[in-house]
This record gives structure tokens, sequence and C-alpha cells, in this order.
């Protein structure tokens, strides 16, 4: 089974960013940049499918500039067998990931990715991918297993759970709790160094079909005061009206 | 010439469709799924045939609408708008990213356009189904369904009141018993922080936060949350805070409107007690 992992390069999803005072875009300052966290929950569910089955192999693919390596690099050390970087310079949008995905994605039998990234909170590349090569999907998996080529996976949902049985090829989106990313230990690092990692030039020349073009700050809340005793709670509670 | 498509996923919807259309400016036609809606590849199959001449066709965000209207946005080729706040004009809307730290602004340069919106931040306007939707076949088939309506209480995304707790609670029974005993006093819904999932003290449905839901009532009560970056992203537009907390420190004692450093294992039942 051969599996394809797209990871995209984000802020670190702990750090607090906020946008440049001219609303150009993000002050990203000293910010560290890190493998979006539910895309790395996907590598390690391919890892360990892996684990189980020798015959699996890992593609890690993203897009974007050269510093996307450091990025893939993880993913290699991780467990993935090779890595792809789609060289790209342009502006970007989901529309354009899944245009150039759905092209490198052909011969593959599962794609493995996060449900959104931490940056943009869209969650829309992989159900647009999914759409683009007629694969069955299943979006937020906190459970996946694979036997003959049927992917069963139970899914969250808005109330609870499901489970969607799906033939495979099939897109997949990872959710928080389907696992914990492993520990990259040492040994990992040193020998994803010597991992494939090829560059290929983007598939296609689609441009993004939306852009930002302003990022503001949201407006403050009011500050707030501290009350001493549950009594002092419930009356400014009626005074604001909410009980 | 601009034509809006609004998709029901769920009765309850209708309502902020048509606040959207209203806000969009557009009169937009109503279809809403007739029965349960299908798996993602069969729903969005439905409505791609539907959405033929129109312009823009919106849905309120839920995970569910975003598992069918982004895959609906691949098999129309359009552009897609998650989760906006605000209608600037119908090339242009604001949207949280980020966990909320932003307010981007984007313009779509193409259409159709495809938009999930967040219902706390539009009017309520009633509006009819002009059609129902018949589901076609699926290469998914789904095989069981958990949740729907637990109890009485009502849904988090529609809720005036949540009372939320995190992993202070210990377990899930205890977690019932101090957060559960005061939402249905207050005949509100209860909440969960992601450490609070995490650890199984609540479930997964009721995680509150940029990945998990994001609730907009009246009352929002925080027992035993610290106040992450993600737990606020989901509980911003909340219009008074309440944080009850043993750590006078905590970062959710910066964003609430009225903040109690108290044990919630004593506060929060003396409380319920006294509401």
């Amino acid at each position: 089974m051969k599996i394809l992992c797209p990871i995209k390069r984000v802020v670190d999803p702990y750090a607090k960013v906020r946008p440049l005072s001219d609303g150009s875009g993000l002050d990203i300052g000293a910010v560290k940049f890190d493998v979006n966290p539910f895309d790395e929950i996907a590598v390690e569910e391919a890892v360990r499918m892996k684990e189980k089955d020798p015959t699996v192999t890992i593609t890690a693919v993203s897009i974007g500039g050269p510093e996307v390596e450091e990025q893939l690099r993880k993913a290699l050390a991780m467990g993935a067998d090779e890595a792809m970087l789609i060289e790209n310079a342009l502006p970007l949008d989901s529309s354009v990931v899944a245009a150039e995905l759905a092209h490198f994605a052909k011969g593959y039998d599962l794609v493995l990715m996060g449900k959104q990234s931490t940056d943009d909170d869209n969650g829309q590349a992989a159900q647009m991918l999914a759409a683009k090569l007629n694969w069955p999907q299943a979006t937020f998996a906190s459970s996946v297993s694979i036997v003959d080529g049927i992917a069963t996976v139970t899914r969250e949902t808005d109330t609870g759970e499901e489970t969607l049985v799906l033939p495979l090829p099939a897109v997949i989106t990872t959710d928080l709790r389907l696992n914990e990313p492993r520990y990259i230990a040492l040994p990992g690092i040193i020998k994803a160094r010597t991992k494939p990692l090829s560059k290929v030039p983007r598939a296609t020349d689609a441009g993004p079909k939306s852009r930002v073009v302003r990022m503001d700050s949201p407006p403050p809340r009011p500050a707030g005061r501290k009350v001493a005793r549950v009594d002092e709670l419930i009356a400014g509670l009626k005074e604001r009206g909410v009980l | 010439m601009p034509r809006l498509l609004l998709v029901a996923f769920a009765p309850a919807d209708n309502a902020a469709l048509g606040g959207f259309a209203e806000a969009i400016g557009l009169e937009g036609t109503l279809i809403a799924f007739e029965g349960e809606v299908p798996p993602a590849d069969a729903a969005a199959d439905a409505l791609k045939k539907e959405a033929d001449g129109f312009t823009h066709i919106a849905a309120v965000s839920s995970m569910q609408s975003k598992d069918v209207m982004a895959r609906l946005a691949g098999l129309l080729d359009a552009a897609m708008v998650t989760d906006a706040i605000k209608v600037v004009s119908p090339t242009q809307f604001v949207r949280p990213m980020v966990a909320g730290s932003v307010l981007a602004t984007v313009e779509t340069m193409h259409e159709p356009v495809v938009i999930t919106f967040r219902p706390a931040s539009f009017p309520k306007v009633e509006k009819n189904g002009d059609k129902a939707l018949k589901v076609l076949e699926t290469t998914t088939s789904r095989t069981s369904k958990s949740g729907g309506a637990k109890g009485s209480r009502p849904d988090l995304t529609q809720a005036k009141r949540i009372v939320s707790g995190g992993r202070p609670l210990k377990d899930a029974a205890t977690f019932e018993k101090i957060i559960g005993g005061l939402a249905d006093k207050l005949g509100g819904a209860v909440g969960a922080t992601r450490a609070a999932v995490d650890s199984g003290i609540a479930a997964n449905e009721l995680q509150v936060g940029q990945t998990g839901k994001i609730v907009a009532p009246d009352l929002y009560i925080a027992a035993g949350i610290s106040g992450s970056t993600q737990h606020m992203a989901g509980i911003k537009d909340s219009k008074v805070i309440v944080a009850i907390n043993t750590d006078p420190d905590a970062p959710i004692f910066e964003f609430a409107d009225f903040g109690l450093v108290a044990d919630l294992f004593t506060a929060v039942p003396e409380l319920t007690e006294k509401v």
C-alpha cells in the first residue's frame, strides 16, 4: 500500500501571533515553524501502518520554498520513506494545493493528512483533493483500520461519532484523538538526512481563487472584574441580565 | 447576476441562512436534505446537481458542512471561504484564523464561491425551504452512528448558557455531577476542554475551541479551565464569560467578565444551589 502524507509548514501553533500594525500580514518575528500538528498525526498513523505491514511505503509531500525541507525532514525522521517538495514561490490557496496534490496523488492508495492547518484554520484542501480525484473521503478520523483495500474509519461528528466503510483509494483526514505522535529520537533524525528528498516543479498552472487582503486583530474584550464570593458573582450576572 | 443557494443540513439552519442572505443582500434559494444527510461524496454530488447557475453557495459552519461543502467546492472548482463572520461585499468576507488571533479579510477572485459561516455572527431571519434534496447513491457506507440529542440538554452551538469544565474535574462521574449539575439548573449545555476530552473525562463532541465547537452563548461559565489560546478561540464571542479557577494567574482571568478565584468543587455546587 502506498500512502501519501501531505504536510504543511505552519507557525508554531503554541506561539502567540498577531497581525502587523498595517494589516498587511502576520507579525511572525522570531516565531518558530513546525509541521502542522494534524499532519504530524497523519504521518504517525502512516508509520504505525508501516510498522504492522512492511509493504507499506510512505511519501511525505509539501508545497513551497526551500524552507519547507525542514518539515519534510521531520516527517522522514518520524518514519516516512521519502519526501517530495513541490517547488512554489507563487501565492497559494486550498484550491491550488488540491490541484497540485491531485496530480501527484495518482498511483497512491491512500492520502492521509490533517483535518485543518492551525494557521489558516480552513479545513478545505483534503476534501477538495478527494473531489478532484473522485475518491471517497473520511474526515476527522479518530480510528482507521485498513484490510484488503477497504478502510473502516471512525470519525468525529457534530453529535458524536460514526463509522464509515470506504474502498481505497481514498482521502482520510486526521483528528486530534487518532494518535499521539512519537517523540523523534536521534537515530531517526540522523537516518532522515540520508533518505531521498526530491524537488519537483509544479504540475499545474492553477492560480488561487481567493486571497487574504487584510489582517486585523480581533477587538479586545472589555476588562472584566474579580469577584470574591459566589453571591457577588450571582449579583453581577443578574446585573448583566444573563441570570 | 449574483445568485445565492442556501444549504440547510438541519432544520435549525434555516433562520441562520435567512440571516446570511440578508447580510449579503441576496434573496437566496434554500434547499434542505430530505432525511439523513449521506456521507460527503454522495451529499456533495447531490448538491453539485443543484448548484448550476448559482454564484454563491452558503451553509452554516459545522463539522458536517466542512466535510461536505469543501468537497462541493472541489467539484465545482469554486473559491471557498470557511467560517465567515462578516460579509463586506459579495466578494469580500471576514473570517478568523490562527485560533482567532487574526481576523482576515478574504477576497474571492472567482465564481462560484462556497461559504460556510458562523451563525452567531449573523441575525436570525426565518426562511422557508424552497426545495428538498433527494440523496443519491454513495460509494461510502455508514455502518454506525452514535450520539445525537443527549437527554434534554441543548446543542452546544445553539445554547444560550454553557457550563464547561477542564481536567481538574478528575473523572467522568465528577464532571457530570459538578458541570452537568450546574448546566441542568441553568437549562444550558455542557462543554469541555481538549484536556478533559483527551483524558476521557468528557465526550469528544463536547470539546470547545479552535479544533472543536465554536460557541457564542449569552453566558459561558468555565470551571477549572486555564484558558489556552485554542480554548479561548472557541468562546470569544460569548456575551459574558465567567472563570472559576484556583490559580489567580490563569490566563482565562484576562478574558473573563467575572473571575472568581476559588475551588470549583465548592464554588460550582454553591452556584448550582443559589441560582
